[in-house]
């Protein structure tokens, strides 16, 4: 990865920008996995009160995008930018200190804990550093659950393995805005729920977009995409095939891009260095 | 890929029954404790009832098993077990297994012993016991690490320690003893569990674990409620605290009515409350009950797995080194086979029987305790019959059995009701 540009010469253009500077920012960043080039010179934003959508064929690279981000492990190449500055993300615990939470799809939730000791593992209040401060964590908990509108969890002692698929997936969205998160990014968020959970979670998707938050969400159903997002990103074959508005755009049309969408280069077909778009 | 995957894998599990919202007035919350219990949240509940079948059992069947005198004797026999058993439902929780406990135990009296012998090194008697807790806490800290750092499950692990330890005993008490028996000669030590309390000091712990126990109910409540947040009702806390009451002081009665409340058994209530404070209220024991939920959840949490797992371990290892110096104490002396024989048996199947899930995350300190006063409550009636050893293998071994069966079962309605 390149060296950070130094923050001296970006201040002044960065403070006429800071409005409409995306809050997230990759430009041609690429990954390969010995021979799978698993990214290619791909370019990704996402803006602050905006649902992203990240939409591609199975192998198309989304997990792949949304992990370096995370820190899992990094880009081979490319500048990625947060809030404007140039960044280097080394692991899960950077990311989450510039405010990057990612909601798997597993969701990992410990089942044998109520809803509170979820939203607060590894993170819990204690009193003196050892002992847990209950009374803080619960009202917290609950704050943040009542402000997403989650209506249907009826009590925030409830062992999470008791909830319903959907009660679960708010749980963990809401875990991950607790820690004054800017973006989240959520990993085909309702891949196994039924259609009124689904429709509950989409609701919080847009809610967090609502609240300022950056909102990059990962799905394979293009209708859950159409209802929540306003961008759709589509990657082909670890290349950005398309960038679409969602309001400009018809299911037709990204369906086209996932599967036929045009590439810049044919994987496999080019030598190393070859120039990127 | 298609626009409408539409999975529903799980459109028909739809949420919980609506669970009762106000536990606030005390049908509301022995209807929400019931609806708990329907759904696998089993708690004390099996231990409890399984306790009163024993006792009508052998209070039937032998006329000394309900006496003063038994009564005590119980309460010895039981405490060893318990402190073990405590470490074993650490491990448990994380859900690991030690079946190296026994003979660390084992470790732990040797140890202790060898260092009492007088002028050989004739020790004091706390140092002794400090350095042997010391042992047994670093054997738990060296079998995690092996577990931990080279992923070893912990089941081959810790059965080659109780290889090893049962070795470790053996070497021990033969080059010390040719006859392979070692006596404790310290009062103190032995003391520790053929000692018992005036009968008003006897009265007195038992009004300060009362007090203590209503003091703690009635302070949570009072910060939830000033919180805002929702408290036990008053008049289940009342309830608990005099029923904690009756219990208390009908034991401390009884063991009076005979030689008194023992020493040791007041021992094993301080380390019964304080391991209890750990796993309920502190961060570490959040993070034990995670690991043990989702191991990797946790990890993703930020929670340091391993080192909860190596703390676990030597808590375990610790309370083994406990649990020997009161049976060396108890017995007055260390052997070749200290730690052997059915302990290991015995403590495990205390902590499983006490309702610590062997699947890991479920379980409180306290089923230990339950489970070592079934267990010793069996070896105690059998004993009185005068049951042939054979006999009591088969009918220990039937009550694990059915201790287990009823943890499966209950396991798998809290499957059946949500998504584990």
């Amino acid at each position: 990865m390149p060296e950070g540009v130094p923050a001296t010469t970006l201040l002044p253009t960065q403070n006429m920008a800071i409005a409409d500077t995306p809050l997230l920012e990759c430009r041609g960043v690429s990954k390969a996995f010995g021979a799978v080039q698993a990214l290619f010179h791909v370019d990704f934003e996402v803006r602050r009160g905006e649902v992203m959508a990240l939409v591609g064929d199975n192998g198309a690279g989304k997990s792949t995008l949304i992990k370096s981000v995370a820190g899992i492990y990094p880009f081979d190449e490319g500048e990625v930018r947060y809030a404007g500055e140039a960044v280097h993300i080394h692991g899960p615990r950077d990311a989450a200190k510039l405010g990057i939470e990612v909601v798997y799809q597993d969701l990992a939730l410990a089942d044998n804990l109520d809803v509170v000791a979820n939203m607060f593992l590894g993170r819990e209040r204690t009193h003196n550093g050892f002992v847990l401060d209950e009374s803080s964590m619960e009202w917290a908990s609950r704050e943040t659950l009542d402000s997403l509108h989650v209506m249907t969890l009826r009590s925030v002692r409830q062992i999470v393995a008791g909830l319903s698929g959907g009660q679960r997936q708010a749980v963990a969205v809401a875990k991950s805005i607790m820690w004054d998160s800017k973006l989240v990014i959520l990993d085909e968020p309702t891949a196994a729920l039924g259609v009124a959970q689904t429709r509950q979670v989409l609701d919080l998707v847009r809610r967090l977009a609502e609240r300022g938050l950056g909102v990059v969400i990962i799905s394979h159903n293009l209708h859950d995409v159409f209802e929540s997002a306003d961008r759709i990103t589509v990657l082909r074959l670890g290349q950005r095939v398309a960038l679409l508005e969602t309001s400009e755009t018809s299911q037709q049309e990204v369906v086209h891009a996932i599967t036929a969408g045009t590439l810049d280069q044919v994987p496999g077909m080019f030598d190393d260095g070859a120039p990127g778009p | 890929m298609t626009t409408e995957p539409d999975v529903d894998r799980n459109a028909d599990v739809e949420p919980t029954p609506a669970r009762e919202t106000s536990p606030t007035t005390l049908s509301g919350y022995l209807r929400l404790w019931w609806q708990g219990v329907k759904y696998g949240e089993l708690g004390s509940l099996p231990i409890i009832a399984g306790l009163a079948v024993i006792v009508v059992i052998f209070g039937v069947l032998d006329d000394t098993f309900l006496t003063e005198r038994n009564f005590t004797n119980l309460l010895l026999q039981m405490t060893y077990i318990a402190a073990i058993a405590i470490g074993v439902v650490f491990v448990l929780l994380i859900g690991e297994i030690d079946l190296s406990v026994a003979f660390v135990s084992g470790v732990g009296g040797v140890v202790m012993t060898l260092l009492l012998r007088p002028d050989d090194p004739g020790w004091p008697w706390w140092l002794a016991i400090a350095v042997a807790l010391l042992c047994t806490t670093a054997i738990g800290f060296i079998q995690a690490l092996v577990i931990t750092k080279a992923g070893v499950p912990s089941f081959v692990v810790t059965l080659a320690g109780l290889l090893i330890w049962s070795g470790v005993v053996l070497i021990l008490t033969t080059q010390a003893s040719g006859v392979g028996t070692i006596r404790i000669q310290d009062d103190t030590v032995v003391g520790i569990a053929n000692d018992f309390l005036s009968d008003t000091a006897g009265w007195a712990v038992g009004a300060v674990v009362v007090a203590a126990f209503a003091v703690s109910q009635l302070y949570t409540a009072r910060t939830r409620r000033t919180g805002g947040l929702l408290a036990k009702p008053s008049v289940v806390i009342v309830l608990q605290i005099v029923g904690l009451a009756v219990v208390t002081f009908a034991a401390v009665w009884y063991a009076n009515e005979d030689r008194g409340v023992p020493k040791v058994a007041v021992i094993l209530g301080v380390l019964l409350v304080f391991w209890s404070f750990v796993a309920s209220r502190t961060r570490f024991g959040r993070h034990v009950y995670a690991v043990g939920g989702s191991a990797e959840a946790a990890r993703r949490a930020g929670i340091p797995v391993d080192r909860v797992r190596i703390a676990v371990f030597m808590i375990s290892g610790f309370m083994a080194g406990v649990g020997g110096v009161m049976l060396a104490s108890r017995l007055r002396s260390v052997a070749t086979n200290t730690g052997g024989g059915n302990l290991l048996l015995l403590v495990i199947a205390a902590a499983v029987i006490g309702g610590t899930s062997l699947f890991g995350g479920v379980g409180r300190v306290i089923s230990a305790l339950l489970g070592a006063l079934v267990i010793a409550s069996i070896q105690n009636g059998m004993d009185l019959l005068g049951l042939a050893s054979g006999t009591k293998f088969v009918i220990t071994g039937l009550v694990l059995l059915g201790a287990v069966l009823v943890d499966a079962y209950a396991k798998r309605r809290r499957v059946a009701r949500g998504v584990v």
